[in-house]
Formats: structure tokens, sequence, C-alpha cells
């Protein structure tokens, strides 16, 4: 892994100057460096990370466990591609163990998540059962902890 | 009533810690970024935290075998023969302490009789003059330059042997400085201390925090077992100070010597904190590798603008400070530290607090984050640029 993309997922913060400073190189090669990793993929991009009590949206979440038929050729991938593509689905995951995909959903609310998994999900061919388990409270998202007090703790100013 | 009758003279004696006076005057500037802590910015890893809680949830809250908990000198055993070299005897040959400092306080209270002197490198961690006064004993410091990036010089502890010498305190990597020893300086060293017939302390609490080629400990030079007390801990490289746990390795009569008093003074190291520790040498030690390639980058960013911004600033081959000098710009190490703090709120810590041979240098910390380490930085910057501004005035008025 770079330099670049250690301390930024470190720092978590695209400003380019300040990533110049930290990694002692000129504004415009840090710039030319984030454009490569974007360009060859490496960097996907940047998303506002939100704590779901705070800024309360109007939609749920669900992980749904989904059952498929591997193809012949191509394995899982066809279909994992497939079901990726529906913008309700944030992300898609193959797993090992009792079910092969796992695949996280946001919708506007239940009933919107339940028509998502009835009538888009399930009757796709090659699905062969889903489990939709709904999210009800999370405590920790993306490394930070969403507890009200979470891990702060001031140490003294100064000491030996 | 007066009250100085009743203090015993050596105390009376004793100096303030110039961090102590610090202290006072960054707490009560609360807004100011602090480049002063002396510890890990990470909050211990929660396995080594839970292990503790578990403890405490089992009802462990008793006292321990005074030597410390046999499963922890255990795996203190495995760790300091994998780490540092020497197979210690976990059931007489390791003692664990209430952290290093205990361990440096009873070593010397063991070893010195009154008047029995103690050579130590300088600028140095608080405690080593105190502490040897406190066992009676006379201080002879000895300094380490920045010309040699504050590095092991065996040369100077040879020219400022004098008779009455009796233990050689030796801490790399050294806090504040950041210096470290490599092999062929500590093999004259050791040469040095058997010749002198010295007990050597070697206090390597930062040793994982090694940041150029790997830790290389005295104590596994051919012979210095014999006559080297080992002492580490967990407080920087675990990132566990407020647990309070180190230990201390030696040859069985030297670590019998240590129990004598730490059993009367102490009775044993909490168990909490034991439990923790057991955790930490068996699940752990990625953990610190993760912290200390994190410190590493710090370490690289700050060195470089100190010296950008005109501040002589060696690099630090170890522990998690830079040691900057403020000479060029005519201020005190005193003076920069004050003026920096009242004028731009930053606080680094004055060199001369870690001894006279901290002259004209600061210690700044780099245990802490990118954010506040930039913008620390940004602020030092227009200081220095402030008063070197200053003096071309006072020069064009002249």
């Amino acid at each position: 892994m770079s330099d670049l993309l250690k301390i930024l997922q470190e720092t978590a913060d695209p400003d380019s100057s300040k990533l110049a400073k930290i990694l002692g190189l000129a504004v415009e090669d840090v710039e030319k460096q984030l454009h490569e990793l974007k360009e060859n993929g490496s960097l996907l991009g940047w998303v506002p990370l939100l704590h779901p009590s705070k800024s309360p949206s109007d939609s749920v979440r669900a992980v749904i466990e989904v059952k498929i038929s591997p193809e012949r050729e191509g394995g899982f991938d066809r279909l994992a591609h497939r079901i990726s593509k529906f913008d309700e689905v944030e992300a898609c995951h193959l797993m090992s163990g009792a079910y092969d995909l796992m695949v996280i959903v946001q919708g506007k609310n239940l009933h919107a998540v339940a028509s998502f998994v009835s009538e888009r999900l399930s009757t796709i061919e090659g699905v062969l059962s889903t489990a939709t388990h709904f999210l009800l409270r999370s405590y920790k998202e993306h490394g930070h902890l969403l507890a009200k007090d979470g891990e702060a703790y001031e140490k003294p100013p100064v000491s030996a | 009533m007066n009250p100085k009758d009743f203090i015993a003279e050596h105390v009376q004696n004793l100096p303030r810690s110039g961090i102590r006076d610090f202290f006072a005057i960054v707490s009560e500037m609360p807004q100011a970024i602090s480049l002063g802590i002396g510890e890990p910015d990470f909050i211990t890893p929660w396995k080594i935290r839970e292990a503790s809680i578990f403890a405490l949830e089992k009802g462990k809250t008793s006292y321990t075998d005074n030597r410390g908990l046999l499963s922890l000198r255990k795996e203190i055993s495995t760790y300091v023969s994998s780490f540092f070299g020497p197979d210690y005897d976990p059931q007489s040959e390791i003692l664990v302490t209430v952290g290093v400092s205990e361990a440096i306080d009873i070593a010397l209270r063991a070893i010195l009789n009154p008047g029995d002197k103690v050579l130590y490198h300088e600028p140095c961690y608080v405690s080593y003059a105190p502490s040897v006064s406190l066992a009676f004993g006379e201080a002879i410091p000895v300094g380490t330059i920045p010309e040699q990036s504050f590095s092991l010089d065996p040369e100077a502890f040879e020219k400022a042997w004098q008779p009455g010498c009796k233990v050689l305190l030796l801490n790399f990597p050294t806090n504040p400085t950041g210096g470290t020893a490599d092999k062929q300086k500590l093999e004259r060293l050791a040469k040095f201390a058997v010749e002198k017939d010295l007990i050597v302390i070697s206090d390597e609490i930062y040793a994982e925090l090694t940041y150029e080629g790997e830790h290389f400990s005295i104590v596994d030079l051919p012979g210095m077992k014999d006559r080297t007390i080992l002492l580490h801990g967990f407080s920087k490289g675990f990132a566990m100070t407020g647990f309070r746990v180190g230990f201390a390795c030696g040859p069985d009569w030297l670590i019998e010597a240590m129990m004598k008093i730490h059993q009367y003074c102490m009775m044993c190291a909490p168990i909490l904190s034991q439990e923790a520790a057991i955790e930490a040498l068996r699940h752990g030690v990625d953990d610190v590798k993760r912290m200390r390639e994190q410190y590493q980058k710090r370490r690289d960013f700050i060195v470089r603008r100190f010296n950008q911004m005109g501040l002589s600033c060696h690099l630090p081959r170890g522990s998690f400070y830079a040691f900057p000098s403020v000479h060029s710009l005519g201020l005190n190490e005193v003076d920069f530290c004050h003026r920096l703090l009242r004028e731009y709120e930053v606080a680094v810590v004055p060199g001369t607090a870690f001894g006279p041979h901290g002259k004209n240098h600061v210690r700044a910390s780099f245990s802490t984050s990118y954010d506040k380490l930039v913008d620390a930085t940004d602020r030092i910057e227009k200081f220095v640029e402030s008063v070197q501004a200053e003096k071309e005035d006072a020069s064009a008025a002249v």
C-alpha cells in the first residue's frame, strides 16, 4: 500500500495540502497521486460517515442472506454482479458457510425493503432462497464507536 | 512547629521536577495543543482492557505472590527470551513491579550504600538523579551530545568514571532524546562495566519503539547477564501507562534483594494490571507493531518539519520524542517554551527538565494525531518566523 493510502486511512481527510505537508511532497504531486489512485480504481471515492441517531434518515437497513445456484462458467459471479447493480444494494459479499451472498440493502421503510426482496431479488433465476434480518441499532460503524461517550479521555497535557 | 524540621534533609534537597512546573502552566490553557505528553496517545488495546475487566468480574481482587503472578512471570520469561535474548527463570530471576519507576527505585536501594556512585547518561528520564539521591547515592551524569544524535558514547563513561562508582544506569532508546545504542558501542561499554566491576541497570522501556534496525540489549552480551538488571514494562510499547506494571529481570541474588524492599513497600503489583499484562504478552504484540508503524510515520513528519523551519533536529531512532535545538533562535529552551505556549498555544517541554545537558533543546512528543501535529508544527513555524523577524529588526536597529 502506498504511503499516501496509509496516511489517508489514518486521517480520512482528502485535503491535499495537508497530505502534502505530512508526506513532504508538493501539493501537485499529491493531487497527481490521488488522481492516479482514482483512475486505477484503488481509491473508490469518499463517503461522509454519519452517526445514525444524530442524523436520522428515513431509511431502514437489512442484511439478507441469499442462497444462489453457481453456474458452470463463472460460479457465483454473474448473479452477484447482477444483484449488486440494484440501487437498493449497499454492499454484496460472497460468503463461506450456510449461505452464499450477504447483501446489505437500504430502503425507505420496511415495506420497501420487503418489496425489493420479494419482487426483485427472490424472483431472479438462480436465487434459491433469502433470509432477511433488519438492523435495529448500530454500535460501531467503520471503526467508529457510536456510544455517546465513545473512547474520549483526556490525558494529562504534560508528563515525564 | 517548623515544617522544615520534619522533612528529611535529602528530600528537602530534591529539586522540583521541571515537568511539574510546566504542567501547572499548561493545565491552565486547555485550548493549547500539547506535544508535552510522555505517554502513547493510543488507548490500551481493548483486548487487554477486557482481560482486566474479565478478571474483575471473576472476583480477582486479591494480593498476588510478591514476585507477581507466576503465569505472568512465565509469559515475561518467554517474551524476554524472544525479544531481548537471555533466558530468565520465572521462579527466581523475574520480579513484577509497579512500573519501571518502582523497579529503578528498589534496584538502586538494593545495591547502593550511602555515598556509592551511579553513572548515567543525560539528558534522561526525570527520576534517575532523584532516585539515586533517595537511595543516598551520588549521581554522576554523563552528557550525550546532539552531534552524535544523543546516542551512547562509551568513551564519555570511561572518562567520567571515578572511585566509588558502583552502578551504570542506562536507558536506550532514551527519553527525551530518542537516542539509541548500537551493538559495537554496547560491547565497549560492557567491557568497561566488567573492568570496573559495575552493576548495570538497563531501563529498556522503549525497546519496542525502535525504528532503525532491531533493538539490542546490553544484557545479551557475553557475561553481562550476571551483572545486569534488565528493566522493562508495558507502559510505552503496549500503551498501558495507567496500569502501572513493569518488571525486572536479573541474577537471582539481585532480584531477591529487590524483592525484600518490594514486599515491604509495595506488596505486589495490582492483580488486575497483572492480568492485563498477561493478555498483552499473549495477544498484544501485533498491536505494538501497528502502533510503532504509526509512530514512525509521525516521527518522519515532525523531524522533517522542524528541520524545514530551521530548528535542527536529529532523527530519533527510538521512543516517541523529537528533541530539536532552539539555539539558532537566540532563545534559551525555557523562554522558547513559555513564549511558544503564550503566543501560539503549543506546549513542548524544555530540554533542561531532563537535566542540564538538555539545554538549548526542547522535547516534542509525536505521540499525537496527524491533525494536531500538522497544526502544532504550523504554529511553531510561525513562532520561529516571528522570533527571526525580531532578531533581524534588532540587528537593523543596531
